[in-house]
């Protein structure tokens, strides 16, 4: 019982938790809006300019799946973190808080999430695309009535891993200045040697993580008629 | 109708250049339903991807109704698919709309009003025998359900054509009959030329009133049922009317004949005729009597004994319209 009155009186959960609280909900909402927002017309065109795509376009895909995609995801995120700051600084006049973070969390993020997405418009089978174009389709109608539409429950799934992974990275650009959980369980519990801290934001997060996973997956299935 | 003229398509792979079709000619005239069929890698779905301009054919033009499909721009290409009405072997329905938004898939493409389209959804779907199932995905419908939804999708935008593909092939026989049966009925109340491409015998039995029979990219044998069945040398005759190749091996002495004729009589006529006119017996050995399109047709193998004057009834019978062929004589 000490253990758990010690919690409800320790500054760094009554004073600090919240506001960390939504620091890590703004940099993750406002990351994974902007993610969803550029990512899934680069995942649209990852497909599309590939061979066989629909406006195959190898020059095009050459620059956006061998070189942008593919060296961003390969650089570690905590040093394209750390490399995205002057870009930051650039783009919101300054290099902390979770605003500024949000910047390096969405550019590290987007080339994952187009990946996922064109995994998963992959998955359309030729033939419904065939019967479009057959129905007289423009290719933006496939787009937009056939290759979304049918990939959607994918496309969730794709976002619900994206929106995952982008609570974990959070917690890292908290360290670097964004603020939010990560950083609070850094200086409380590292810092100050308050354990305690620790493990609650640690199961802060995991309920996070689970709850966004279950509302996914739920959702998913809501757009699933296969 | 549709007129194909010297269709070709190659395609290259690596350095292997592989002739898919190989000079394809072919005309359907208006109100009929033309049969293609071949084993697998004749060339039947690069024929279909070609006649829709999916794929760009090497060289040879597509028309249906006078209208040139090859050779136009792609916003004319469009509108000109839209003169064909398409149903695939798996029926490739949207799994993520119903019946009735799958049906409405074309008139959406061309901004046709809401009321507009339910009216004809709902039209269309009561011609396949699907209203109850509107709102149904088709992960609710079953295989022969399914390829009706495809069929209603395909008329919505009141095609010319209908180019169905294999559309039985992944059905089973009961259903096969049903969606062949609707076939036929839409073809008559709508008056579509129809282009089946199959490699069942079946479906051209069934169905159709001329066949064309490709084999490696080009059509060897073409014409009305009436008219391939007749020639006992064919293919397509071997395989509409299909006799026993070996004979037994302890068949008695005597000539063996089979006939092929067609006609409303049933074979005993033929038969008990030259059993009465030659005063000999008939050994009916085996054959086979089916019914293609309007007319009946019978390929039956006899056996005369002995002694028998087979000039005279070959004569007799070819007199009376029934090809012979002399199979073996003992
Ligand atoms: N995209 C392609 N590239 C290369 N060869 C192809 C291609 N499509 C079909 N072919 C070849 O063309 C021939 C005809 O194939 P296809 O039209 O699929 O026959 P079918 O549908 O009658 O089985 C085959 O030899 C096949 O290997
Ligand atoms: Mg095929």
């Amino acid at each position: 019982m000490d253990f758990f009155n010690d919690l409800m009186t320790n500054p760094g959960i009554t004073k600090a938790m919240w506001p960390a609280f939504l620091e890590t909900m703004q940099m993750t909402g406002i990351s994974a809006l902007f993610t969803v927002v550029v990512g899934l017309p680069l995942g649209i065109l990852l497909l599309n300019t590939a061979r066989g795509g629909l406006t195959p376009n190898r020059g095009l895909n050459v620059l956006l799946s061998g070189i942008i995609v593919n060296i961003t995801r390969s650089i570690p995120f905590a040093i394209l973190m750390v490399s995205l700051i002057p870009l930051a600084t650039l783009l919101v006049g300054t290099s902390l808080g979770p605003i500024a973070a949000s910047v390096s969390l969405t550019i590290g993020t987007i080339p994952f999430f187009a990946r996922l997405v064109e995994t998963a418009l992959r998955d359309v089978s030729a033939g419904k695309i065939d019967a479009a174009l057959v129905m007289g389709s423009t290719r933006m109608q496939v787009v937009r009535k056939v290759l979304v539409p049918e990939a959607l429950p994918g496309i969730i799934a794709a976002m619900t891993t994206t929106i995952v992974t982008l609570i974990g990275y959070s917690a890292m650009a908290g360290l670097v200045g964004g603020g939010g959980l990560g950083r609070l369980a850094y200086n409380y519990g590292f810092q100050r040697y308050e354990p305690a801290i620790m493990v609650v934001t640690i199961v802060i997060m995991v309920l996070l993580v689970q709850l966004v996973q279950i509302i996914g997956d739920w959702i998913a299935r809501l757009v699933d008629h296969r | 109708m549709i007129t194909v003229t010297d269709l070709r398509k190659v395609y290259q792979q690596g350095d292997r250049t592989v002739v898919a079709l190989d000079g394809v000619s072919l005309h359907v005239d208006a109100g009929q339903i033309h049969g293609i069929i071949g084993h697998s890698g004749a060339g039947k779905s690069t024929l279909v991807r070609c006649l829709t301009l999916l794929d760009r054919p090497t060289s040879g033009s597509v028309s249906v109704n006078n209208k040139e499909l090859a050779n136009v721009s792609d916003a004319d290409l469009r509108t000109a698919r839209r003169r064909i009405g398409m149903v695939f072997q798996h029926a490739n329905l949207m799994d993520s709309r119903t019946t009735a938004q799958n049906v409405a898939f074309p008139l959406e493409l061309i901004g046709t009003p809401k009321a507009k389209v339910a009216e004809k959804v709902s039209a269309l779907l009561e011609l396949v025998g699907l209203t109850p199932f509107a709102d149904a995905y088709p992960s609710q419908l079953s295989g022969g359900q399914r390829q009706r939804v495809g069929i209603a999708r395909a008329l919505s935008s009141d095609p010319d054509v209908l180019l169905c593909d294999e559309p039985t092939s992944a059905l089973d026989p009961k259903t096969t009959d049903e969606i062949l049966e609707l076939i036929k009925s839409v073809r008559d109340r709508l008056n579509l030329t129809v282009l089946i491409i199959t490699h069942e015998m079946n479906v051209v039995k069934q169905a159709c009133d001329s066949v064309s029979l490709l084999e490696a990219g080009r059509i060897v044998e073409h014409g009305d049922i009436a008219k391939v069945v007749a020639d006992p040398a064919g293919r397509l005759s071997q395989a509409l009317l299909p006799m026993p190749g070996e004979l037994p091996d302890d068949l008695p002495a005597g000539t063996v004949l089979d006939l092929l004729y067609s006609g409303t009589q049933a074979t005993e006529p033929v038969i008990s005729s030259i059993a009465r006119t030659f005063n000999t017996d008939v050994n009916v050995l085996a054959g086979s009597v089916e019914h293609l399109g309007e007319h009946q047709f019978a390929h039956i193998r006899i056996q005369l004994p002995e002694g028998a004057d087979i000039d005279a009834i070959t004569k007799h019978l070819l007199g009376n319209g029934v090809a012979v062929t002399v199979k073996e004589t003992k």
